[in-house]
């Protein structure tokens, strides 16, 4: 049997095949398939159609309603009831309603995601479950629809890709710093099809909330999935989240990958990644004139304690800029009581900050913070876009919760050094 | 299956935002959504797209988000095939499994022009450029995809296996 990656032979298990190799068409029982809010009514819809319309495993499936939430608009509230009809027709127990937080915080905090597994989920995010030594890939709603139907789905084998990256990222660098300087170097299509596996004493040392921070912005440069291998730290994770019995799958040593691309993220500033793309990345020192007028902090990629302690650790004490609107949303409501907890919400408050609920929000110019003309927003979210955030003469820049926080202090773009205690 | 039509040209890393932004993703109908494509580049993208049909691009065509309101829209605007020297996985999937024809035709930004008369086998994999004169290769279109595609989508393939099943 030739030498196999971690991607490979997961597909390889779920397919029931021995092997596979990149190319290969294969078709593979998907052990989870989630689908939200906006992405969810269309997979109804799809199955539907169908002369009888079914769900062969319902227990694999997992809905969570976080883009429009609480519902902003009528049109939203009839997404939602559609989702909670279905759960109740369909009897899914995984139901996730308004509250809960963002489907890729809460997926693996309430036990869904497992090494190993092979996971589709109706949003591009998905990959953040790589994290985690999952096969976790972002498929479309009718996708969802024949997966859940079939209880399988296509995938073309993808090539698998290697980022190995070095040195010891220390705060206030975390994992937003080491993808935004991965994608910058890789660009919007560099991994187009690939499985990407990070590995490397930085993947090591860092924290499970900055391995999902890289994971969930692989898409980013067009990645399938971005996974790690399964370590202490993860098996800590699991463990806590009631996990047993994972089985890590691990990359045969002398398996293939199509390029191999060497990272140093020793010496590194803290990165930004300037508009209109995630890959158009700078050092925070090239950008320290650009004025912001909102910082935001939250999201799949950024809304994590991680993110609150250290902006709480930036903002202890002192006020954010008058002429800035500092918007924190928590990304789970487990996230939101800890971080209550440990009083990180009372000390952004008193700075200033704007505390939402869970939900996906001002990410994708949803709701809770959308953008006017010629406004600028530095924000811990993955994507940039022209547009993305509110109206399309907005600017969006991509960075870490450290250099937003730092940044809605001073009210331009900040290397979180600068403003850091000692 | 061959589509004719004119080439509406667009240029590289056209994401989904672009294509169908945030704000109508609270939108089911595709009729409604069909008015809203390609909004982020202006408004006049629905009233080209029916006098053309066959959306030409760069590299990285619908990258982003999985919204599948991506391909609907384009769809039901009246895109009829979509050819671009490369495509964002998840938006490729989308748009086969509704039905819409995607085809990867490296070197297609620079051999077609807006407005210029395409031809387009999908099963043999080429592009003719009538205006021009010219033939283009594209990157065959596996067998297993072509079956999807010529069932109208992906649902209808699922029946037909549910079908079977019985």
């Amino acid at each position: 049997m030739p030498p196999q990656t971690m991607a490979e032979k997961i597909l390889a298990r779920a397919a029931g095949l021995p092997y596979v190799e990149p190319g290969d068409f294969v078709e593979a029982e998907v052990d989870r398939v989630m689908v939200n809010d906006l992405t969810g009514p269309l997979t109804v819809e799809a199955l539907r159609k169908l002369s009888r319309p079914r769900v062969a495993h319902p227990e694999r499936l997992i809905i969570v309603l976080d883009h429009q939430t609480p519902a902003d608009s009528v049109h939203s509230a009839r997404l939602h009831k559609i989702l909670r009809e279905f759960a109740s027709e369909f009897h899914v127990e995984n139901f996730y309603d308004v509250g809960w937080g963002v489907c890729h915080q809460v997926l693996p905090e309430e036990g869904h995601v497992a090494p190993g597994m092979l996971v589709v989920g109706a949003d591009s995010h998905t990959c953040t479950y790589g994290a985690f030594g999952a096969f976790a890939t972002g498929v479309g709603s009718t996708d969802a629809a024949a997966a859940l139907a079939l209880g399988k789905l296509w995938f073309k084998v993808p090539e698998s890709m290697k980022i190995e990256v070095k040195g010891v990222p220390r705060l206030p660098l975390t994992g937003k710093d080491v993808i935004l300087h991965i994608i910058g170097k890789v660009g919007e299509d560099g991994a187009n099809y690939r499985s990407v596996e990070f590995t490397g004493e930085a993947i090591s040392a860092l924290s499970m909330d900055s391995r999902m921070t890289i994971s969930n912005m692989a898409v980013e440069m067009g990645a399938k999935a971005g996974l790690m291998e399964v370590d202490e730290k993860t098996l800590e994770f699991l463990r806590q989240v009631g996990v047993g019995g994972a089985k890590p799958v691990k990359s045969d040593p002398e398996a293939s990958y199509v390029e191999t691309l060497e990272v140093d993220v020793g010496g590194l500033e803290p990165q930004v990644a300037a508009p209109p793309s995630p890959a158009n990345v700078k050092p925070v020192s090239e950008l320290s004139s650009v004025e912001v007028d909102q910082a935001f902090l939250g999201s799949c990629t950024n809304g994590r304690l991680e993110d609150l302690r250290i902006a709480a650790r930036i903002l202890k004490g002192r006020k954010v800029a008058s002429r800035v609107r500092f918007i924190v949303i928590p990304a789970s409501r487990r996230i939101y009581e800890q971080a209550l907890e440990e009083g990180l919400i009372q000390t952004l408050v008193k700075a200033g900050a704007v505390v939402g609920p869970p939900t996906c929000g001002p990410c994708l110019g949803g709701h809770l913070g959308v953008l006017a003309e010629d406004e600028v927003c530095i924000s811990t979210t993955n994507r940039n876009f022209t547009g993305r955030m509110g109206s399309p003469k907005a600017e969006i820049y991509l960075a870490s919760a450290a250099t937003v926080a730092a940044s809605a202090l001073t009210g331009r773009i900040t290397d979180p050094r600068e403003v850091m205690a000692e | 299956m061959i589509l004719e039509g004119k080439a509406l040209k667009y240029g590289d890393n056209i994401n989904t935002d672009l294509i169908i932004p945030g704000k109508y993703l609270i939108l089911t109908s595709p009729a409604e959504l069909a008015a809203h494509a390609m909004e982020g580049g202006g408004p006049e993208f629905p009233r080209k797209i029916r006098e053309h049909g066959i959306l030409v691009a760069g590299r990285n065509f619908g990258c982003g988000s999985s919204r599948e309101h991506a391909p609907l829209a384009l769809k039901h605007a009246g895109t009829r095939c979509i050819l671009a020297e490369s495509f964002a996985r998840i938006f490729f999937r989308n748009s086969v499994n509704l039905g819409l024809p995607v085809l990867e035709c490296p070197g297609i930004s620079r051999q077609v022009s807006t407005g210029d008369l395409l031809k387009v086998n999908l099963a043999e994999g080429y592009v003719e450029n009538s205006t021009r004169g010219v033939r283009l290769k594209a990157k065959a279109f596996p067998d297993f995809l072509l079956k999807i595609l010529e069932r109208g989508g992906l649902m209808a393939y699922v029946e037909a296996r549910l079908g079977e099943e019985e």
